[in-house]
């Protein structure tokens, strides 16, 4: 039957799965393969074996089983009604070719997602069998993540989770209205029912862990899931509402944000412009302010204008640090940690950096240089022992002094 | 710090380590040298393969101290951070740890006031060898030799050139994820071999000592160029992670070129069909003939001969 040449269909798949703007491998349970007849190690930290012309890290062979799709959404280029190249593995062949480019150290796992053949369930069968070639037959230590199909029946959804370290489901997009004009086949109460039954099952996996130690594994990296930007009308504002809310209610580990980027053989429903790269950059940015500095969702939507959306001059945190001016400057040498982090320019490692040194020394401005990336960037900002800026946040231009200047932000403009 | 009856005011020491990266020697030497109360400005270091002063003057024999002396102490972020940062290429690195264990006596906080001068040239050495032994974890390609001794006759080779003296450091690493794998890393600094039951240390190698390639090569190669999306050239943010360097010994990297510059062929061509769409309408016979002609905006007139 496949009379195709591997390399041909692995160029295919590739290709195909590029869209899927998750390649991390990091934070699953730590194993190694000593002692075992198997192969593989994962050890915290996810490691990018390469890195492609478009900046991103490869860590995974990230493949489609199959990109023929029964399904026919929009925005994707291997719907029903597209006509791209075809191309099908087999779940063994996806297990040896795992098992080769592991061995040769190109990677640390796989990532395996499908277009849906025959039957969802049908599908999840096989995606399924990939995995399970590697955990059993091969003892495989490396990461899994497998994409799963919301419409397969939950017992297979389940089983992905036993071999796998990532389950990921995509909402694909963030208002309910762009699921149903743009995804016809897909249903958002199916997906956000998949994910809450996959939360359920994490969590009862890591709370049977912690009572017997042999208790089987399940997704112990989480789940993920990602989100198209530029498709449909959502502003940035609902966006990130939609983002906190699923963080909130399925613990979701990451949520991805992919720009829409206008496909080969595009459907008419699309847009043809297709979303300037910052913007996704602008979602990541605040995606991480509500995770790791502390902002809530509602402070991240008052970085917006009016229009909802996030400037795209500027980073979310200076655009709020702007709105909010009289917040500043803060005292370096006595300012509390989450006050600090508001600061634009400063990261976690900068903030940590200046409250170990504070306990030494009064922090003057060349001290606080040396702990940061940009000086110039928070002096605005921050008041030490030997500097003040006195009327530095009240200038009406600051927005124009700290804005990066335009030229590198992407390559053409949509 | 009591000065000892038996140490010369003014003596030099020169104190030889037997490899560059042997924390333990180093320790147990600054060790003594503490508890002796010798001065960090009246130590030599030096350590094989290392630029060290090749006229450095000295008493190649360590003191001894006195069974009474109080005895050295270091925190716990300390002995971490000095076992890697030792591992750096920096000639300076040993004198640069006793300079900060013979502070660290004095003030046992030194360690955390991350704006001291030593701290921060410890960390970015430390730093510098993380990056270092990631990048090996990362960027280590092993190519397959069919070996015809035994029954599972497979052999993985690689070649790779660390910066730093983090070969032996991060044997572990390897032996944990390939247990069952037979494989050799060879490098200039030194080589290691596994045979699925003992790791063994071998000298210094060439590349010519490596294999050429392997046909799995191919596969990984198309992958590499599937999986980049040409649409979003972002060379820089490339270049960060993985420096030109490591280029030569990566299957992939020689695929790079190309790849940005079909890219940017892309770029260009889409630039001009953008332009096209806001061009005035043609208003004379003529110039619409002229436009037809030029037009290259679908793929079939793309691939007429006029091309
Ligand atoms: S289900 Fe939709 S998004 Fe998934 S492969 Fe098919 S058409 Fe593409």
């Amino acid at each position: 039957m496949e009379s195709q040449p591997i390399l041909e269909r692995l160029e295919i798949l590739a290709d195909a799965a590029k869209y899927d703007a998750s390649c991390a491998s990091s934070g699953t349970s730590s194993r190694n393969s000593l002692g075992s007849k198997g192969i593989g190690s994962t050890e915290g930290m996810g490691i990018c074996h390469a890195y492609a012309p478009d900046g991103r890290c490869i860590s995974l062979l990230k493949i489609l089983l199959t990109n023929h799709c029964v399904f026919d959404c929009h925005y994707c280029i291997n719907r029903k009604s597209s006509n791209v190249r075809r191309a099908r593995f087999t779940p063994q062949e996806v297990a040896d070719l795992t098992l080769s480019f592991y061995r040769r150290n190109y990677i640390e796992g796989l990532f395996l997602s499908s277009g849906i053949v025959k039957s969802s369930n049908r599908t999840m069968e096989q995606l399924i069998e990939a995995a399970r070639i590697l955990r059993e037959e091969h003892d495989f230590r490396g990461y899994i993540h497998l994409k799963t199909i919301p419409e397969a029946d939950p017992e297979l959804v389940h089983q992905a989770g036993l071999y796998a370290d990532r389950v990921s489901i995509n909402v694909e997009l963030p208002t309910d209205s762009g699921l149903t004009r743009l995804a016809p086949d897909k249903n958002a109460r199916q997906i956000e029912g998949a994910m809450g039954r996959t939360k359920d099952d994490i969590a009862e996996a890591s709370d049977a862990k912690r009572k017997f130690r042999h208790a089987p594994r399940f997704a112990p990296a989480g789940q993920s899931t990602q989100m198209i930007v530029g498709a449909d009308a959502a502003t940035d504002a609902d966006i990130v509402g939609k983002a906190s809310r699923l963080y909130g209610s399925f613990g979701l580990r990451r949520i991805y944000y992919s720009a829409f980027s206008p496909i080969p053989d595009a459907s008419a429903v699309l847009p043809l412009k297709r979303p300037p790269l910052i913007r996704e950059h602008r979602l990541y940015q605040s995606d991480w302010l509500m995770r790791f500095y502390g902002y809530k969702p509602a402070e991240v939507m008052q970085a917006a204008g009016v229009d909802g959306m996030l400037p795209l001059d500027i980073d979310p945190k200076l655009a709020w640090a702007l709105k909010f001016r009289d917040r500043f400057p803060l005292d370096v040498n006595r300012a509390a940690r989450e006050d600090l982090l508001r600061v634009p320019g400063l990261g976690v490692g900068a903030v940590d950096r200046i409250l170990a040194a504070r306990r030494h020394r009064t922090l003057r401005l060349d001290d606080v240089a040396r702990l940061t990336q940009s000086i110039a960037k928070v002096r605005p900002f921050l008041c030490t022992v030997d500097w003040r800026p006195t009327t530095l946040t009240d200038r009406a231009d600051l927005r124009a002094l700290l804005a990066p200047k335009q030229e590198q932000l992407e390559l053409f403009a949509a | 710090m009591s000065p000892l009856r038996h140490i010369e005011p003014d003596t030099c020491y020169l104190v030889h380590l037997p490899e560059p990266d042997d924390f333990d020697a180093w320790r147990e030497r600054a060790r003594t040298l503490i508890q002796c109360g010798v001065p960090p400005d009246r130590i030599v270091w030096t350590a094989p393969g290392g630029a060290g002063d090749l006229f450095a003057q000295g008493d190649p024999r360590l003191p001894v101290p006195d069974p009474e002396a109080p005895p050295v102490r270091a925190s716990r972020r300390f002995v971490e951070l000095a076992r890697n940062a030792m591992l750096h290429t920096d000639a300076e690195r040993f004198a640069l740890l006793y300079r900060a264990l013979w502070r660290l006596q004095a003030n046992p906080r030194v360690m955390e006031d991350k704006a001291d001068l030593d701290i921060r040239r410890i960390e970015e050495l430390d730093k510098a060898v993380r990056r270092d032994s990631h990048k090996m974890h990362a960027f280590v390609r092993f190519r397959r030799v069919e070996s015809d001794e035994e029954e599972n006759g497979e052999h993985y080779v690689a070649w790779f050139e660390p910066e730093h003296h983090i070969l032996r450091a991060n044997a572990g690493f390897f032996v944990r994820r390939f247990a069952n794998m037979k494989w050799s890393i060879l490098t200039p600094r030194g080589s290691l071999h596994w045979d699925g039951e003992t790791l063994e240390e071998g000298p210094p190698a060439q590349r010519a000592d490596a294999p050429t390639g392997d046909p799995m090569e191919d596969l990984w190669r198309t992958y590499y160029a599937s999986i980049f999306n040409p649409a979003r050239l972002k060379v820089g943010a490339m270049l960060k992670e993985m420096p030109r360097k490591y280029w030569k010994n990566m299957p992939e990297a020689a695929l790079i070129p190309e790849l940005i510059a079909g890219a940017q062929k892309r770029e260009l061509q889409m630039v001009a069909e953008g332009a096209l769409e806001t061009e005035d309408r043609p208003e004379t016979l003529k110039a619409v003939d002229k436009a037809i002609h030029q037009c290259r905006r679908c793929r079939s007139a793309a691939s007429t001969t006029r091309r």
